[in-house]
């Protein structure tokens, strides 16, 4: 079940039904989906490891779909990728806390969007958004700063792991069969009778088909099969994750009143204990690095202050900062090119942890209609990930051998995520399998312990043997 | 391991095994309890010296002075449980542990928490740029340096100029690591002499004052980071930062248990006998205070090894006490209420947390009414001693108040 293939590796000659590029949530869930099915599926990632793009950093909710474009293709992968997450949380073990949703109108102006709100979520099928008034409101989220007009609310939005349930999407394909290459460039590529050899850093990957879900560098990706139709704008968006009690200060998602642009800065609980406010909507030509600035972080705290004023005091365990594919289009880049052995994934901006199933079913569908018929699957392998959210059981409810105190990760968990299958090759990524160095010291008691587990395996941290 | 015991402590540093020891010395059942797997707190990777002139009067290292507590602590009969957390504190002295051995609850006529102080993070600290690997606190620095044996990076950047920033200078000369410079947003050293002479003349590091770490800079590792000084910025290569000092107290445990915070120390809110508002919970060392020395959290232990000595021969007054307000230039003040009665305290203490330093006048108060004052000149992270009469003598009047009523600034 080993999966990091190293140059040299006797693997060039392999022909695979189809290449994912990107390891992305949206290039695994592809992944998972077409392994699911019975093709022969190699993903190849250039980050170091899975989730290192856009897909590391967001607000890891579970959205219904209420405030999508109605009719847009967006809305329908939402859903759809909804839908499917709910039915196979329970075999992958993918956390799920429903808090529900507020949008908080605080102008008359605001205030009179909200009909407008309601109307859009029902044409979207979400019938159970409604609007509230301020006492309402304010019996749900007592902590909530006063001068609240009025409120929609969505009871069924989710707060979920961002990374675990990814993982889990990688693991099941690995299962069925998949491979998967980190630290894998495609430089290019040329398609001759119907093959396409895609040049990467590890050498040659030949594949029937190829799937761009290459996020923030789509275009360029898009670039060796034609000339891209769209272009990527990185919208980058900061974030500020509060210590634990800060969580009492809300119940639900506390979101505004969206604009043209952007849906705003929400305040939320996480699936990790923590209260997280952000994002920022900010548009870089930089793909690949989002910086934090330390004014910005300062305006994201007033900001979430003016809505909760008890969050004055509260302590910041972590600040960071994403990317999202935005392009020139608000809708989803989703095509695919029968001729050239291609599905385009591109511009999946902002609803991408939700969609992202839905989007893989989607990608499915238009190979089985447009390339090739998809064999009969055979019954799914289910592959549950280790449980980190805190409002359910983790292992050391039992007990052992804690390496992070602050996020109460053992030393057991720290292994399994070293080890197979897929085990983490960088810092980030074995945060994003354990939690730790995730909690309010940010490894002061424990990143050495840490790099001794980790013994050199982690491309961004030094050990004993490196 | 134990179900039961007259005195659990949290946290096996100096003010935890401080306490243990006089306490098993005078025949009472301890228990520390330690998340680490070794016992005596940060003292155990601090390599440099300058440990045990006032508990051991002799100088040790910090590795030498931590084996000489957990030493003394056994010697006097004190069961010291390593790889133990203390998962949840709840009412009548019980403590729910988890350790290797499975999850277990132990239950103590008193408590004390000595769980100490950490730096500030990164996160916490706002600072800009991007979040590659070489962002370390001093802690973690020597742990790197002292405990596993891994050299964190080559070229680094001390940000602060504490006390603990000069032993980041002393750890990073051991692991071979360059010192670039030290950065200090204040306009001169924090630390008291002789750090800046160790920094200037013995170790030869340039100190940047005015100085503001705006951005870090780097993919995988740290390439650099850009300063601000006099509006103008300028960039430093190195591949590492220490984030020193900034010290918190370590309130995991308690931040959401039911025990009063106070706001300004971050820590529990203590009486003159250390104890905490739930009466059979006590608190000492850094985790009132960030931060003082080993020697002083110590010497706190002690004292709060005494008050619980007291309470056991029935000594210690009881009742909510007044509230000492903290006002004017000041963040905080330790004990945070008086209770009326009951043998003299120790010393009364507050520190101010002043970003700047400041000229003016320390005010002990009552209803308006001024007790006592005197002139002073507050520094950054420096503590204040107060006499103990005036404060005694304002909580019993009622509403009494500290403050520091500046004059000028320099």
């Amino acid at each position: 079940m080993f999966s990091l293939h190293l140059p040299g590796d006797d693997v060039a000659d392999l022909e695979y039904d189809l290449c994912v590029i990107g390891g992305g949530v949206v290039g695994l869930a592809a992944f998972r989906q077409f392994c699911l099915a019975g093709l022969n599926v190699i993903l190849v990632e250039r980050g170091a490891d899975i989730l290192s793009g856009a897909s590391k950093g967001n607000s890891a909710i579970l959205h219904t779909g209420f405030d999508a474009p109605p009719g847009s293709l967006e809305t329908a992968c939402m859903q759809a990728g909804y839908a499917e997450y709910l039915a196979i949380a329970p075999h992958l073990n993918l956390p799920l806390l429903q808090t529900g949703a507020h949008v908080v109108a605080w102008s008359p102006e605001e205030q009179a969007a909200l009909p407008g709100i309601v109307a859009k979520a029902h044409a979207n099928g979400v019938m159970d958004v409604a609007e509230i008034d301020p006492t309402t409101l304010y019996a749900r989220e007592p902590h909530l700063a006063p001068g609240a007009l009025g409120a929609v609310e969505v009871p069924r939005e989710h707060v979920i792991d961002p990374w675990s349930a990814p993982l889990a999407y990688a693991w099941q394909g690995l299962a069925h069969g998949g491979t998967i290459w980190r630290g894998c460039a495609v430089l290019g590529g040329a398609r001759r009778d119907g093959l396409w050899t895609l040049d990467t850093t590890h050498g040659p990957v030949r594949a029937r088909t190829v799937i761009n879900a290459a996020g923030n560098h789509g275009d360029v990706v898009e670039a060796i099969a034609r000339p891209s139709p769209f272009h990527v704008r990185p919208r980058k968006g900061q974030f500020v994750v509060f210590d634990k009690p800060a969580s009492r200060l809300a119940a639900s998602i506390i979101l505004p009143v969206p604009t043209e642009r952007t849906k705003g800065v929400l305040a939320c609980r996480t699936i990790w204990g923590n209260l997280l406010v952000g994002p920022t909507a900010e548009d870089q030509d930089e793909r690949d690095l989002a910086t934090l600035d330390g004014a910005v972080l300062a305006g994201l705290i007033a900001a979430g202050t003016r809505l909760i004023p008890e969050l004055a005091g509260e302590t910041v365990t972590a600040t960071y900062a994403g990317l999202r594919p935005a392009t020139e289009f608000k809708d989803y880049q989703i095509e695919v090119l029968p001729n050239l052995g291609w599905i385009t994934l591109g511009g999946i901006r902002s609803t991408g942890l939700t969609a992202s199933l839905g989007i893989a079913a989607h990608a499915a569908h238009l190979y089985g209609e447009a390339i090739d018929t998809l064999p009969q699957a055979p019954a799914p392998i289910w592959t549950p990930v280790p449980n980190l959210a805190e409002h359910l059981p983790r292992p050391s409810a039992e007990g052992g051998h804690l390496i992070c105190h602050c996020e109460a990760v053992t030393r057991a968990e720290v292994e399994a995520a070293l080890a197979g299958p897929l085990p983490a090759t960088s810092l980030g990524g074995l945060k994003r399998r354990t939690r730790v160095m995730l909690g309010r010291c940010q490894g002061f008691y424990c990143s050495a312990a840490v790099a001794c587990l980790a013994n050199g395996q982690l491309v961004d941290m030094p050990g004993a043997s490196t | 391991m134990k179900a039961q015991a007259d005195v659990a402590i949290v946290g096996s540093g100096p003010a935890g095994l401080g306490a243990a020891t006089a306490l098993a010395q005078a025949g009472l059942d301890v228990v520390v309890v330690e998340r680490e797997q070794e016992a005596g707190g940060i003292p155990r990777h601090c390599g440099h010296t300058g440990y045990g002139l006032r508990e051991f009067q002799r100088l040790l290292t910090g590795p030498a002075y931590a084996r000489r507590l957990v030493s003394d602590a056994r010697a006097a009969g004190v069961a010291i449980e390593t790889g133990t957390t203390v998962v949840a504190l709840t009412p009548g002295g019980q403590l729910d542990l988890a350790s290797s051995g499975g999850r277990t609850t132990l239950t103590a006529r008193h408590v004390l928490l000595a769980t100490g102080a950490r730096e500030t993070p990164r996160s916490a600290r706002l600072i800009g740029g991007t979040r590659p690997w070489g962002v370390i606190n001093t802690g973690a620095l020597q742990q790197f340096t002292y405990l596993s044996g891994i050299r964190p990076f080559s070229r680094a950047v001390v940000i602060g100029t504490e006390l603990v920033s000069f032993s980041a200078l002393l750890t990073l000369r051991h692991a071979g690591i360059a010192a670039v410079a030290m950065v200090e947003a204040g306009p001169r050293i924090v630390a008291r002499r002789p750090g800046d002479w160790i920094a200037r003349l013995l170790l030869d590091v340039p100190v940047l004052v005015s100085s503001r770490l705006v951005e870090i800079e780097g993919g995988t590792q740290v390439t650099g980071v850009v300063v601000e000084r006099n509006g103008t910025r300028f960039r430093l290569p190195c591949d590492g930062v220490v984030l020193s000092g900034s010290f918190v107290p370590e309130t995991g445990l308690i931040k959401e248990g039911h025990l009063a915070l106070d706001r300004g120390s971050g820590g529990p809110a203590i009486d003159q006998f250390f104890r905490t508002t739930d009466a059979q919970v006590l608190a000492a060392g850094n985790v009132l205070h960030p931060i003082e020395t080993a020697g002083v959290a110590w010497a706190e232990g002690r004292a709060a090894a005494a008050a619980i000595l007291a309470d056991c021969r029935g000594d210690l007054p009881c009742g909510p006490g007044t509230q000492i307000t903290v006002g004017g230039g000041l963040a905080y003040a330790y004990p945070q209420r008086v209770v009326a009665g009951g043998p003299p305290p120790g010393k009364l203490m507050f520190r101010a947390r002043a970003t700047e330093a400041a000229t003016g006048r320390l005010v002990i108060s009552a209803g308006g009414q001024t007790l006592w004052s005197r002139g002073a000149r507050l520094l950054p992270e420096r503590r204040v001693q107060l006499p103990a009469a005036p404060v005694l003598e304002a909580a019993r009047i009622g509403e009494a108040r500290i403050a520091f009523e500046t004059q000028a600034t320099s």
